[in-house]
């Protein structure tokens, strides 16, 4: 779709505003400094646009840096490119696009980028305890393979504490903690009961993999794709194939594309059920956690028989699949889907029928509509407090542009909410994936995917939410720019103000009500 | 609420009867590469994205040897004209170098475990979070998991050793008490997988604390990691990091 008339007008209005459509779908506007506070405020405002992803560039001796928006209704992508040579401020956008904060904050951390009127930058990928002052890993000038020589003071890191009442404390979680949990340090400042304010620290779990997958292979930088959020396997590779892809201007085999649906969507259903499982866990319904998992461990055999890999790891190739799913295959996941479809269904009777359980999640954890919206929070986190977004619908890829999948809502933003929404997403998907298998197109799976120079963004709808790949490679497939737009990157930004105000005990159930992954925020 | 224990025996045993009967499910496992003699050693070798094929020449006879602790379950292998055989076991604990004896008797049958997260990306935790639910059940074999090193008699690492998390392994290693052991899971813990070492990561758990036992995987399943634990303690054979032809 072109982009709207009254945009255009308006656009065309400011004076030395460079517009470049990069393609029907994507209008690139490079401005001033000083023109981006009112650009991003016209397009939220007026225009109802998403807040994508913030990327930083850095070339010889300017850092670029794009602000990546998407209209919803029309779907179209607008790039604000601005360009900031060394040493000079932007303006921060985080006032009119809250989503934005913590991607000044990362950018402040690796690049050494400041953003003037940002209230709190430092302390965040990098800890203040560990990391030394000064040192920007992503710039080109640090060497990426090596430990730096010099480290933090080693001084006991402390938050800045809100709570000033007498008998407040600070009571932490993490970074180790409870059976099997991913690392991150929760700070709960309470005066005994309730928890008052949540410091949450992440990046525990840094493992650099913007910075580590530069001057590797496109072909690594696929291994890397897979395996920094492995619980989004599928959704991250296929972001990543299709940015190769849109570089190659490679068409998919139809047939490939609609297996890709079919992966994607069983990953969606597994990622549910695996989030269920801990939701019944943490309120200590052990029955209904086991039989979550035993869906789970069933999905896992069956993507292991389907393609060879329990969690899809070496399934996706720029061009398509590596493997084709003959008739067997297709017809044991005819046969396997629908009795795993009615044991979710089951277990979602048996839960709204557990008045002790829906006590505990009810009105837990509450995020509004109008927070999920000026945190711009993604996936079923946005679905259950009222967002209707889905990037399969609104900036659809794919086949997805015929399916058009039913995007389930609910209202009141609390745990009970997000527990439906899993459900109706996994039921969504097995349907989706059931329809689709009768009309599975005959023909290869693969067409070639030259490697050419370039760059690209591509999207997915990971079953967290939605997810932005930027990659620019050389014309020797050498990757120089990979960004990794995550849906936990969005989504934990926004979990703190879910918890002001609940109970001490209350803190593992509202956690496991999110479903948020670690390893996708840190990456 | 009171009908969960019924909607619970209605499911019917789902437990494996590993490690005392066989367990063959499909799917269980992903299986993994089987050195080969071939005399496309080289090509096969070079497919590999992560080294862990190697062409090896032993008594004149050529073949591909297969280093575990690097393979990342890529598939590259698995399939076209020169496919390696793939095997469908899951017996994959093996012991490190620097290895000590396996715990004493008293230990088989109560072995506590302590698991840190070093950066694991979800797939390697979401096969340890499965240990312990029905289809594996490992409280059935006397090991159980404890949220605090006091009590933890092994350390269980995933991930490859991201550097903000190196203190807290070091301090829940010096936490626990003697006799304790170690086992890095994860093609990550044993040299830093796909992420390596870099500034964020040391690439590998033997650069922060001793570790006994090697579980190669990306991820290992559920089963390989009830072996490497049952390893530990004598219970069942370890396996061994590199396959000769
Ligand atoms: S599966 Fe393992 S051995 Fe085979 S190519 Fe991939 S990394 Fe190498
Ligand atoms: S070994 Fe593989 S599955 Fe495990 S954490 Fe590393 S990348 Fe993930």
């Amino acid at each position: 779709m072109s982009i709207p008339k009254t945009l255009q007008e308006w656009l065309q209005s400011i004076p030395n505003l460079q517009m470049q459509k990069r393609s029907e779908q994507w209008l690139q506007l490079l401005c001033s400094a000083e023109q981006l506070p009112a650009l991003t405020r016209h397009l939220m405002e007026e225009e109802e646009a998403e807040f994508a992803t913030l990327l930083v560039e850095e070339s010889a001796d300017a850092l670029s840096v794009h602000y990546l928006f998407y209209l919803p209704a029309t779907g179209n992508l607008i790039e604000l490119k601005v360009e900031a040579p060394a040493g000079t401020e932007l303006p921060a956008i985080s006032d009119t696009v809250h989503a934005a904060d913590w991607h000044e904050r990362e950018a402040w951390d690796l690049y050494g980028l400041r953003f003037s009127g940002h209230p709190f930058l430092g302390d965040f990928v990098l800890h203040d305890d560990d990391w030394p002052e000064g040192l920007d890993p992503m710039r080109r000038s640090f060497d990426g393979k090596h430990r730096p020589d010099l480290h933090g003071s080693g001084a006991d890191w402390a938050p800045p504490r809100l709570l000033q009442e007498e008998g407040a404390m600070v009571f932490p979680v993490g970074p180790v903690w409870g059976d099997f949990n991913e690392s991150g340090l929760w700070l709960l400042e309470t005066p005994g009961e309730q928890i008052r304010y949540l410091h949450t620290r992440l990046f525990y779990k840094y493992r650099g993999v913007e910075k580590i997958a530069e001057g590797r292979t496109v072909d690594q930088g696929l291994l890397l794709a897979e395996r920094f959020a492995g619980a989004a396997a599928f959704a991250h590779a296929w972001a990543y194939c299709q940015a190769l892809e849109q570089i190659a201007a490679c068409q998919i085999p139809t047939r490939a594309q609609q297996l890709r649906i079919v992966f994607a969507e069983l990953e969606r259903i597994r990622h549910h059920a695996a989030n269920i499982a801990e939701i019944a866990g943490s309120t200590a319904l052990s029955v209904a956690k086991a039989l979550a998992q035993g869906i789970v461990e069933d999905l896992l055999r069956l993507s292991a028989r389907l393609c060879g890999h329990r969690y899809f790891f070496g399934v996706l190739t720029p061009g398509g699949l590596r493997e084709d799913l003959d008739e067997g295959k297709i017809k044991l996941l005819r046969q396997t889907l629908p009795e795993l479809d009615q044991r979710m269904q089951q277990l979602e009777k048996h839960l709204e029928g557990s008045s002790s359980f829906l006590d505990r999640i009810e009105e837990m954890g509450t995020l509004s509509n109008e927070l999920a919206r000026i945190y711009g929070v993604v996936g079923p986190i946005a679905r259950a407090s009222g967002r209707s977004i889905d990037l399969r619908r609104h900036l659809p890829y794919g086949q997805y542009v015929f399916l058009s999948p039913d995007v389930p809502v609910e209202q009141e933003g609390d745990g009970y909410a997000r527990l439906r929404i899993f459900f109706a997403e996994s039921r969504i998907s097995v349907k989706i994936i059931l329809d689709l298998l009768p009309f599975m197109a005959e023909g290869p799976v693969q067409s070639p995917c030259p490697i050419q120079e370039g760059h690209a963004l591509s999207w997915v709808e990971a079953p967290s939410g939605a997810t932005f790949h930027w990659l620019r490679c050389t014309g020797d497939g050498t990757i120089t720019r990979l960004r990794l737009g995550t849906p936990g990157f969005r989504n934990w930004h926004a979990f703190e103000r879910a918890i002001e105000g609940a109970a001490f005990q209350d803190f593992p159930i509202i956690l496991a009500t999110w479903g948020l992954s670690i390893a996708e925020n840190d990456r | 609420m009171s009908f969960w224990p019924y909607y619970g025996l209605q499911r019917g045993i789902t437990t494996t009867a590993w490690p005392d009967g066989a367990e063959d499910s499909a799917g269980i496992t992903p299986g993994r590469p089987c050195a080969l003699q071939t005399g496309h050693a080289e090509e096969i070798a070079a497919a590999c994205p992560t080294q862990a094929l190697k062409a090896v020449s032993q008594a004149g006879r050529d073949g591909v040897a297969v280093d575990f602790s690097h393979c990342i379950h890529c598939q590259r292998c698995r399939h076209g004209d020169n496919a390696l055989p793939w095997s469908t076991d899951f017996s994959w604990g093996a012991p490190s170098a620097a290895a000590r004896p396996a715990l004493e008797s008293r230990f088989t049958r109560s072995l506590q475990v302590l698991y840190v997260d070093a950066g694991a990306c979800g797939a390697c935790v979401n096969e340890v979070r499965l240990i312990d639910a029905p289809p594996y059940n490992l409280h059935r074999l006397g090991i159980f998991v404890t949220a605090t090193p006091r009590d933890a008699d092994v350390l269980l690492v995933a991930g490859p050793i991201t550097d903000a998390m190196r203190t807290a392994i070091s301090k829940a290693y010096a936490a626990m008490p003697e006799p304790k052991r170690v086992m890095g899971m994860g093609t990550c813990a044993i040299h830093g997988g796909v992420f390596g070492e870099s500034f964020a990561c040391a690439g590998g758990l033997e650069k922060i604390v001793p570790v006994d036992l090697w579980l190669p995987g990306c991820p290992p399943p559920p089963l390989a990691i009830i072996h490497g634990l049952l390893s530990l303690v004598g219970r069942v054979t370890p396996a061994a990091l590199e396959e000769q032809p």
